[in-house]
């Protein structure tokens, strides 16, 4: 393996202010991902995660803007991209699967055809070429009985189902690179694991690098092999994950591992109420004031 | 659910289709001519077996002119409607979906065009172009978009924030693909239903500017033309009005029922598998 794969430098996301300095919502991400990598970012919400993907995919809609920085991608700058260039590499070199299955999926066409128009779209297929590339697709998701899957409609399938049937839209052009996004959000704990044990050997078997996106330590924990934490739109610590859940550094990222329930810790303190990340922050932290700018609905 | 959207459909699809058929093969069905046979000795005579919708003022055949005037209302109906659709929908389509300066520019239009009454735009166009068939297409096609413009707007906006235009959007579609593929199939049941009513309204809208001279122009029938013609007699000769206008009201009915169900028809969720 040579350099990154993507490579995100002070990547400053905005909202332009008319009458001053914008309102920034991330400032100065930098992180790379390798190629084959499972990358994690965790964070509460709003703090910054879900905007930095957006701003990758050059999706993020006004007044969102990006005000700064750089993201190399195979010697290119997906951030100074054409629109057209970038909606090239858009689902076929880089792909993107979201939290809600049930409504990412368009409810009128057949499950078939939805995967089928990624190959008309990005490899040029006919579409009787594409519907058995699209069957193979659903199997390789391990979507049981793909043929008849492929002619059913999303209402018909599960949550589960749906969401795989998403991996396979996604992962369809075999892309160097596949954002989930809170991919298993809003499924139970049981297929949310077969979905996350799904990602990680689809990708592992394509090469595909994933940037994971989730506010779920325990997913984290899980899948990635680094991982960054996210609060308040900036990049507070990046280690490795196992590095970052046996020695946490940042005063934000204790806080976040403190404020996990566990089994079987019955100290006398702790009895009366779960610790919240707002109480378990050390805020005196040498260097906390720095970083984590200030708790979430406070003004600045 | 099962037993009204057959019903609409089917309903729908009797009456249209018996309209269109009775257009189609209106040489067939009646002995008459709808303008040449005019006979003064027997003019006003009600419903007979010889007539069966009764003569008019003229001694014409209120059944003949009632099927050969579909012709005129059917095509000016139908393909003044595809005209406004056509225009609504790719404007709203791209105004709702784009957003920006050209959704104001639509919006400023539409709003410009539902302020003027789209009759009498539609007469001062006639007014240029001259009294004639494909005048009163342009005229009454180029006139009443602004209604299937707002709602498909409307429609395009509420659903651009869905989750699977979203995810098309990440997945490489471009624009016009996902307004065509994403955006149009899941707005096509309310733009359905106001085309089925702009159909009704096209063929009331050609009854007026035929009323004004402006439209079909006498003898050749309408049945805009022929209700007004028989207007001033709806108490002494009732059948001379009554027939173009159960006509134009089956013709409506018919075109409303259709879009109903064809709508539900082509909606998946709505159909039940067993």
């Amino acid at each position: 393996m040579s350099g990154p794969l993507l490579d995100i430098r002070g990547l400053t996301i905005g909202i332009p202010n008319r009458n001053g300095p914008p309102l920034q919502i991330v400032r100065d991400l930098s992180f790379d991902i390798m190629p084959g990598e499972i990358f994690g970012l965790v964070g509460e919400s709003g703090s910054g995660k879900s905007a930095s993907a957006l701003a990758l995919m050059g999706l993020n809609r006004r007044p969102l803007t990006t005000l700064k920085g750089q993201a190399l991608y195979g010697g290119q700058d997906l951030l100074a991209m054409s629109r057209r260039s970038m909606r090239k590499l858009r689902g076929d070199r880089i792909s993107m699967i979201f939290q809600e299955p049930m409504t990412a999926l368009n409810p009128l066409a057949r499950i078939g055809s939805q995967i089928a128009e990624m190959f008309v779209l990005h490899r040029g297929l006919s579409w009787s070429d594409a519907r058995p590339k699209a069957v193979e697709a659903l199997a390789a998701v391990q979507v049981p009985d793909p043929e008849g899957r492929a002619r059913a409609y999303p209402h018909q399938l599960s949550g589960g189902l749906r969401q795989r049937v998403m991996i396979a839209v996604a992962m369809a052009c075999r892309p160097d690179l596949l954002i989930a996004d809170e991919p298993t959000t809003a499924l139970d704990v049981t297929v949310q694991a077969e979905v996350l044990r799904l990602i990680r050997e689809l990708c592992e078997r394509e090469g595909t690098a994933v940037l994971l996106i989730s506010h779920d330590l325990g997913v984290i924990a899980q899948m990635c092999q680094r991982v960054g934490v996210m609060a308040n739109g900036r990049l507070l610590e990046l280690r490795d994950a196992k590095a970052l859940f046996t020695d946490p550094r940042h005063p934000y990222t204790q806080g976040l591992l403190a404020a996990l329930p566990r089994l079987g810790s019955r100290a006398v303190e702790g009895r009366h109420r779960l610790a919240d990340l707002d109480t378990a922050i050390d805020r005196n932290a040498p260097g906390f004031a720095e970083t984590y700018l200030r708790p979430r609905g406070e003004a600045a | 659910m099962r037993m009204p959207f057959r019903l609409n459909l089917t309903l729908g699809l009797a009456l249209v289709s018996m309209v269109i058929l009775g257009a189609v093969f209106a040489p067939l069905l009646t002995a008459h001519d709808p303008i040449l046979d005019a006979d003064l000795m027997n003019s006003e005579m009600p419903p007979s077996w010889d007539h069966w919708f009764g003569t008019d003022s003229q001694g014409r055949d209120v059944f003949s002119r009632v099927l050969y005037g579909a012709r005129v209302s059917l095509t000016i109906g139908i393909v003044a409607q595809a005209i406004n659709s056509t225009i609504g929908i790719a404007l709203g389509l791209s105004a709702g979906y784009w957003g920006g300066w050209w959704d104001d520019l639509v919006n400023g239009l539409t709003n410009l065009m539902l302020a003027i009454p789209s009759l009498v735009f539609a007469l001062a166009i006639m007014a240029v172009l001259g009294p004639g068939v494909v005048s009163l297409l342009i005229a009454l096609g180029l006139t009443n978009w602004s209604w299937s413009c707002r709602i498909t707007r409307g429609a395009v906006m509420s659903l651009k924030s869905q989750g699977y235009v979203q995810a098309a959007r990440t997945l490489g579609y471009g624009d016009i693909r996902i307004m065509l593929t994403q955006l149009l199939p899941n707005i096509v049941g309310p733009v359905l239903v106001m085309a089925t009513l702009g159909i009704g309204e096209a063929v009331l809208a050609e009854a007026a500017l035929s009323f004004l001279g402006l439209g079909i122009r006498p003898p050749a029938p309408s049945w805009g033309n022929m209700l007004t013609d028989a207007r001033e007699a709806i108490r002494s000769v009732p059948w001379a009005t009554i027939f173009p206008g159960l006509a134009v009201f089956v013709t409506v009915l018919g075109f409303n029922l259709l879009g109903d169900g064809v709508r539900d028809w082509l909606d998946p969720r709505m159909q039940v598998r067993a």
